[in-house]
């Protein structure tokens, strides 16, 4: 298990570092998905398998795929064709690809060896960690939905004023239509 | 029963995750990056905290990866709605271009 730990860690520091020097957003986020995999891979290794599963449904999915679509938001244009596919060369795909190989060649070796069911030695069961979420840290629950509800409320505002703004510049010939869309 | 990660490596990775994280932040100028180099640094603290949690076999350390993980997830849906309104306002993602207040 100390060796699946190393390969993850050294798979999470290479791709931390190309995520911080690559110059194209696109391909940044690539290797920033596989720093996020490693991550979990080593939270695996620690016997953390609750935030392990959570790091890849959250953090690899939900969150890097709103980065994906913001910075393809980012770039409507008459150019957005072109540089989507010098986005998508080949070419770009190699370093994670190797990367991402290495973490599905250390799932096959942790299967393989029969260990997925067996648990390391600090490990911590999910249903412990729901004891202790919804027993003494019952308020930090209610905080953490809270921020959710804030962040929510913030997002749909700042997204609500962009899209009135589009809406202004893009007729200002029919100002009753605009006046009445933005009074709802 | 396998052998366990020491305690004294997740640490370091945390560290070392958490510095480089910050060294995008300090390094780049496109406001995505940073919000990225933000994750790298939220995720490192995750780490930090989910391998404190495994060296005494306690689930605190799992809670506060939790806690972390939801004010991500808050913190990035508000950052990109600003980086949405920052390219629309000054057509550019560079931060500097925003460095100034005007009220």
């Amino acid at each position: 298990m100390n060796t699946v730990f190393y390969i993850a860690a050294a798979v999470a520091l290479i791709s931390t570092m190309m995520v911080i020097t690559r110059l194209n957003a696109i391909h940044a986020l690539l290797y920033l998905i596989v720093s996020l995999l490693a991550v979990a891979v080593i939270f695996f290794t620690l016997g953390a398998v609750f935030a392990a599963a959570l790091e890849v449904i959250i953090y690899a999915g939900a969150i890097m795929v709103l980065f994906v679509f913001v910075v393809m938001l980012l770039n409507l244009g008459p150019s957005a064709t072109a540089q989507e596919s010098q986005w998508l060369s080949p070419r770009a795909w190699i370093g994670p690809a190797i990367l991402a190989l290495v973490l599905v060649g250390e799932l096959a070796f942790i299967i393989a060896r029969g260990s997925l069911r067996a648990p390391a030695a600090g490990a911590v069961e999910p249903k412990q960690v729901g004891v202790a979420l919804y027993g003494p840290y019952l308020l930090g629950v209610e905080l953490a939905s809270l921020l959710l509800l804030a962040g929510m409320v913030g997002a749909y505002h700042l997204g609500r004023e962009w899209s009135v703004e589009v809406e202004r510049q893009g007729d200002k010939g029919t100002r009753g239509q605009g006046e009445g869309q933005t009074g709802k | 029963m396998m052998a366990s990660v020491p305690t004294e490596y997740g640490l370091l990775l945390a560290g070392t995750l958490f510095a480089l994280g910050l060294i995008g932040v300090l390094v780049r100028r496109n406001i995505v990056f940073i919000l990225m180099s933000l994750e790298i640094m939220l995720n490192a603290t995750g780490l930090a905290f989910v391998t404190a949690g495994a060296r005494w076999a306690q689930a605190d350390g799992q809670v506060m990866y939790l806690f972390i993980l939801s004010m991500a997830a808050a913190e990035v849906a508000v950052g990109l709605a600003l980086v949405l309104k920052l390219q629309r306002q000054f057509k550019t993602l560079d931060a500097d271009a925003a460095s100034r207040m005007h009220g």
